[in-house]
């Protein structure tokens, strides 16, 4: 691998890395586009290839929050991450044939409402 | 614990058809419903992103969609970030955590609805991301 291609991969790392030990989520929305940009993955590639890395990168966030803060819930993690295995597997199923758009824009919304009551709790 | 299992399955349910990652669902969820700190909501969540990521690499590996030392090397070379960012959420109030979140999922928000817009006025699926967001986390 040449040195430039892992210095790049790098850099996509520590910054995936920084925005989902801050916020909390994943970091796919760090690591797919700078795959799709910056090392001309198809979206496929990428969106398959930064999976792969979440599963890192979630588990040393998780395992950090865990042992340096006390913060994990374990059990609660578990009851939800395990039935939402399930649940995408249902919803990139039904997501072929329910109208994509407007479900969409209705989520769009949630997420607005969300944000909203975060904001004021 | 029903209301826990019910975020699990809605928020995974939103993310395989939206193609947004579960952790957007999982930190507001656990939030707004179960009334967990921000820093215990990202936690959490980081932990309930574990099996979703590895059943999507799996299922993304048999289609071939997955080059596995790019995303090992990705994922190894995130720990300083993730340690950084770890420290940095733990060092902020919980408001400024939620407040900074919120921003987060307007940003999500808008370009959902940015790109549903965009697919509604051509007239279909796009064919360059629109199609495949469904995939990504």
């Amino acid at each position: 691998m040449p040195a430039d291609r892992t210095v790049k991969l790098g850099v996509i790392g520590s910054a995936a890395g920084l925005f989902s030990g801050v916020f909390g989520v994943g970091g796919g929305s760090v690591i797919v586009p700078l795959l799709v940009l910056w090392l001309g993955y198809d979206q496929r590639e990428a969106a398959g290839t930064s999976l792969l890395a979440i599963a890192f990168i979630a588990s040393f966030a998780a395992a950090l929050q865990g042992a340096l803060y006390a913060n994990v819930h374990l059990a609660d993690g578990l009851l939800l991450g395990l039935p939402a295995v399930g649940g995408v597997i249902a919803g990139a199923g039904l997501s072929r044939r329910l109208p994509h758009t407007t479900l969409a824009l209705l989520f769009s919304a949630l997420l607005v409402a969300a944000a909203v009551q975060l904001v004021l709790e | 614990m029903i209301a826990v299992v019910a975020i699990g399955v809605l928020g995974g349910l939103v993310a395989g058809l939206m193609g947004v990652g579960g952790g957007i669902i999982f930190v507001p969820g656990l939030v707004i419903i179960l009334g967990l700190t921000q820093q215990q909501a990202e936690a959490t969540s980081l932990l309930a992103i574990v099996p979703v990521a590895i059943a999507g690499a799996i299922s993304h590996d048999r289609d071939g969609d997955v080059r596995r030392r790019d995303g090992t090397v990705i994922g190894l070379t995130a720990a300083g970030g993730v340690l950084a960012g770890v420290v940095v959420a733990n060092s902020l109030s919980g408001q400024t955590l939620r407040d900074a979140f919120a921003v987060l999922l307007v940003v999500v928000a808008a370009q959902l609805a940015r790109d549903a817009l965009r697919e509604r006025r051509s007239g279909g699926p796009r064919t360059d991301s629109g199609s495949v967001r469904h995939e990504s986390q």
